[in-house]
């Protein structure tokens, strides 16, 4: 398949999740009424659940899994290593602990951004020190470490943060921020989140060039032409406005980073500039499937995403153990 | 002048590791950076391209990333190659600096001629990570040759390479430097140095201790004095044949 | 239910306790289940030292206890978001229902929840303390039940007849006959309550009907958004927010939510009041009559025009 078949192949995939995740739901509503009420705005309480409820959650799941490919993708480039994920390597837990730190301080509440942003600094703050401590030259073995460690402090922030909540909801909330969900977002999560992932969605898509030329290792993308301080910056900035914007409203999706290049990359023929924007759409169609799975399997439970995508990512993330360990043997 | 080095020195904590080289190459030269394991080989070359902080000038370190890119390519003596590409894809990364937006005709026939010089052209479809290491190491000076630029510095290109494609590529560095490019290589076989160079640079503890043409450079003196070895040293129709036969300390 | 008495068999207390306790209980069983009121006991045999580590039974001690019967309350006693009898309970020891703790505190009678602190009233029971499980009230008649339940197990069984005499003539002058109206009962988490559940007693005895049991939920259970959006309420019923953030509030503040608010009456209403089958229910009902003269005032105001 060419590559140009390959994305309007991977277009026509998320279309099509896309418009069943919009038809999927508790509500059993008739296929005509719901798309009359979602373009035409006719049938109230249809049209509420249509475009306020359906909606921003299709939406969602686009968007939040399009940046989670993404950004799994450009981290690979980046470190040359296929288990780089901002799920495994602490990124998303991160973001998560500075999105709980923004609710539980009130600082959300008074100042909406705040949210997004805390999000993106926990994010932000955790890219630098993967870059730090496992940089492009630190191998498989330094990032997994690093990314256990960075996971379990994250994790046990979160845990904290939520236990000392006066709020007793807080607490049974650790299992939202460590797996995700998209159940009864809004539209106001949408327009709240939408702005940083497309911001961070472009900023990933210019690496492309420069991830190419890594290919060939830091010295050789210098003298290239490629600037690596500045392909630096753009890629923790871009991943972390993607990651923590996703993080602050869905909560931790992992292996959705993993799965999604690893699948790709032979389709692109293995050039990280090509499986950037494939990773994109491969991340919303599995993204979108996976919360369309959520409610087909446990239609009232709000059964959490991470779930799926951890019950689909960890084979594979065992079988790329298992082949790295053969490679370095 | 292609390159142009004064006084270039690289200091690790307080100790040079690169000390006060002064060096200047131009067309038509292919010369052969020499000298033991940690004499400063690598460094000199990765400072002459402005990747590492360093005193004194570089003609290269000057220049913006894009016009050092068109100026001089670079092969780093880590073969890596992270993707499982193809060859001509990987090829073909030699031309990022001279894109515009997509591969031109230009580009096309310069990775074509990359391929051909090393005598890749049955590899084009294959995945470059499943490649043989010599293999690889072609694949790799190629990416270099289709960058096209008027230098090519290149870092032990021909380590463990089979006689016949170090013959090879040694062959295509002189064809670039007769050509009127200038290749500057860092070499350990002081045999293909003394056949292919047209200028020896002898490297010892940063400094250069000796910079002229082979047979000048590789004096029993100076290869006693910087390698510890005696050398035989003999011109031969088929040119000079050097072979170190024993260490002198 | 269907079988009130069989249900409340969970509440007594069996085997190992001292001949008293065991007698009480006996009789206890028989009193809820709805046959012959225990005979009044003499105040000697009453617990002197009573324990509640549970918020309801908290607040039912609290309210039969003779002056210093009661030793300790639970600590969401004196938690406003949850206790409707926060200044009562200021006055008296809190304990955080440990086994050591409540040991310590040397009672003659534990109250406990039936569906909480299982290895607590285990362990309690092992050590040769009575313990008496309150089921959770599924009705407002279970109101009733309990304070005689407590009552008689506290040796307060006047106190606890005067209490349910008033409260029953309360909730029979609270009572309000009109055409249900659909309501929704809507908490974090999109949880809600349905059929058999005293949320819903409540806004059957006040006018409402209830949307959850029409979508077929008996008991607690999730009501998906979309489907109570479906369902088209006339009245939202939610409870106030906590101090801290959640995630699961934020459902409450929903657009589409806010939508059918707008369209329909809404109450906020304190968690304190409905949660435990106690006579501060009747302030749920209240609350709830209000509300209902409100939406009937809202459409006439609506049609009027």
């Amino acid at each position: 398949m060419s590559y140009r078949g390959l994305l309007a192949a991977l277009g026509a995939l998320v279309t099509l999740l896309f418009a069943a995740s919009l038809l999927v739901g508790p509500a059993a509503l008739g296929f005509t009424e719901s798309v009359v009420a979602l373009l035409t705005g006719r049938g109230e309480a249809v049209v509420l659940v249509m475009r306020e409820i359906r909606l921003p959650r299709a939406l969602l799941g686009l968007m939040v899994g399009a940046v989670l490919g993404l950004s799994g993708a450009a981290m690979q480039g980046f470190l040359r290593n296929p288990l780089a994920e901002p799920g495994l390597i602490g990124v998303s837990s991160s973001a998560a602990l500075g999105a709980v730190i923004a609710l539980q301080t009130g600082i959300a509440a008074a100042f909406t951004l705040a949210l997004p942003l805390a999000a993106l600094a926990g994010a932000a703050l955790s890219v630098l020190l993967i870059l730090g401590l496992a940089g492009p030259r630190g191998g498989a073995l330094a990032l997994i470490l690093a990314g256990i460690a960075i996971s379990a402090l994250a994790g046990a922030g979160v845990a904290l943060v939520l236990n000392l909540s006066p709020n007793p909801f807080a607490a049974m909330e650790i299992v939202f921020w460590m797996m995700g969900s998209l159940a009864d977002r809004s539209m106001v999560h949408v327009a709240l989140a939408a702005p940083f992932m497309l911001l961070g969605t472009l900023m990933l898509l210019t690496l492309g060039r420069g991830l190419d030329a890594l290919t060939l290792g830091e010295d050789a993308a210098e003298a290239m032409g490629v600037r690596l301080g500045r392909l630096r910056l753009v890629l923790i900035f871009g991943t972390a406005l993607s990651v923590g914007a996703a993080v602050a409203v869905a909560g931790t999706v992992g292996f959705v980073g993993l799965v999604v290049p690893h699948v790709l990359r032979p389709l692109v023929g293995a050039r990280p500039s090509r499986l950037l924007p494939a990773a994109a759409l491969g991340g919303a169609a599995m993204l979108l499937a996976a919360d369309i799975a959520v409610r087909v399997i446990a239609p009232d439970r709000d059964l959490k995403l991470g779930v799926l995508t951890a019950l689909v990512g960890s084979p594979f993330f065992l079988h790329l153990i298992w082949r790295m360990r053969r490679l370095e043997a | 002048m292609m390159l142009a080095l004064s006084n270039l020195t690289v200091r690790r904590g307080d100790c040079p590791v690169v000390d006060r080289v002064t060096l200047t190459v131009g067309p038509g030269e292919f010369v052969g950076l020499i000298g033991p394991n940690g004499a400063g080989k690598t460094t000199l070359l990765r400072a002459a391209l402005g990747f590492l902080a360093h005193e004194g000038e570089s003609s290269l370190a000057r220049l913006t990333p894009r016009e050092r890119a068109r100026a001089v390519a670079f092969l780093p003596q880590a073969r890596e190659i992270a993707w499982p590409v193809d060859v001509e894809t990987l090829v073909a990364l030699g031309r990022a600096p001279h894109l515009g937006r997509a591969m031109g005709v230009e580009d096309r026939a310069a990775v074509e001629r990359a391929l051909q010089r090393m005598g890749l052209e049955g590899y084009r479809a294959r995945v470059a990570t499943a490649l043989s290491g010599g293999e690889q190491a072609r694949v790799l000076i190629a990416r270099a040759l289709a960058q096209e630029t008027p230098l090519l510095l290149a870092d032990e290109p021909v380590a463990g390479l089979d006689p016949e494609s170090q013959i090879r590529a040694m062959q295509v560095f002189q064809d670039l430097a007769a050509e009127g490019r200038a290749v500057v290589a860092s070499i350990h076989d002081l045999g293909l140095a003394a056949r292919h160079c047209t200028r020896l640079v002898l490297l010892a503890r940063g400094q250069v201790v000796a910079d002229g043409p082979p047979a000048a450079v590789l004096t029993a003196e100076n290869m006693a004095a910087v390698f510890g070895v005696r050398v035989f040293y003999a011109e031969t129709p088929e040119g000079p044949v050097v072979q170190p036969l024993g260490v002198t300390r | 239910m269907a079988n009130p008495g069989g249900r409340f068999l969970r509440g007594c207390v069996r085997g190992s306790d001292p001949l008293g306790a065991g007698l009480r209980t006996v009789a206890l069983c028989a009193s809820v289940a709805g046959s012959a009121l225990l005979p009044a006991r003499a105040q000697a045999d009453a617990p002197a030292r009573v324990v509640s580590i549970n918020l309801c039974t908290d607040q039912l001690a609290m309210m039969l206890a003779a002056p210093g019967q009661l030793v300790s309350v639970s600590a969401l006693a004196v938690e406003p978001q949850s206790s409707s009898m926060v200044e009562e309970a200021r006055g008296i020891p809190q304990n955080y229902g440990q086994a050591e703790q409540v040991f310590l505190l040397r009672p003659d009678l534990v109250l406990a929840g039936a569906f909480t602190a299982r290895a607590t009233v285990d362990l309690l029971r092992r050590l040769g303390v009575t313990v008496v499980e309150l089921p959770p009230a599924d009705s407002l008649d279970d109101v009733a039940a309990h304070l005689r339940l407590v009552g008689a197990a506290m040796g307060r069984e006047a106190e606890a007849e005067r209490l349910v005499a008033r409260y029953e003539a309360d909730l029979a002058r609270l009572r309000v006959s009109a055409e249900p109206a659909p309501a929704a009962m809507y908490y974090p988490n999109g949880y809600t309550t349905g059929a058999g559940t005293l949320a819903d007693e409540i806004l059957r005895h006040t006018g409402f009907s209830n949307v959850a049991v029409a979508a077929g939920l008996a008991g607690g259970g999730i009501l998906p958004l979309e489907r109570l959006v479906m369902a088209e309420p006339e009245m939202v019923v939610t409870s106030l927010p906590y101090p801290g953030a959640s995630r699961s509030e934020e459902i409450l503040v929903h657009p589409a939510l806010q939508a059918v608010r707008e369209r329909a009456g809404s109450a906020e209403v304190t968690d304190a009041d409905w949660i435990c089958g106690t006579p501060h229910v009747l302030r749920a009902v209240a609350g709830m009559g209000e509300a209902r003269r409100g939406l009937d005032a809202m459409q006439l105001s609506q049609a009027a025009p």
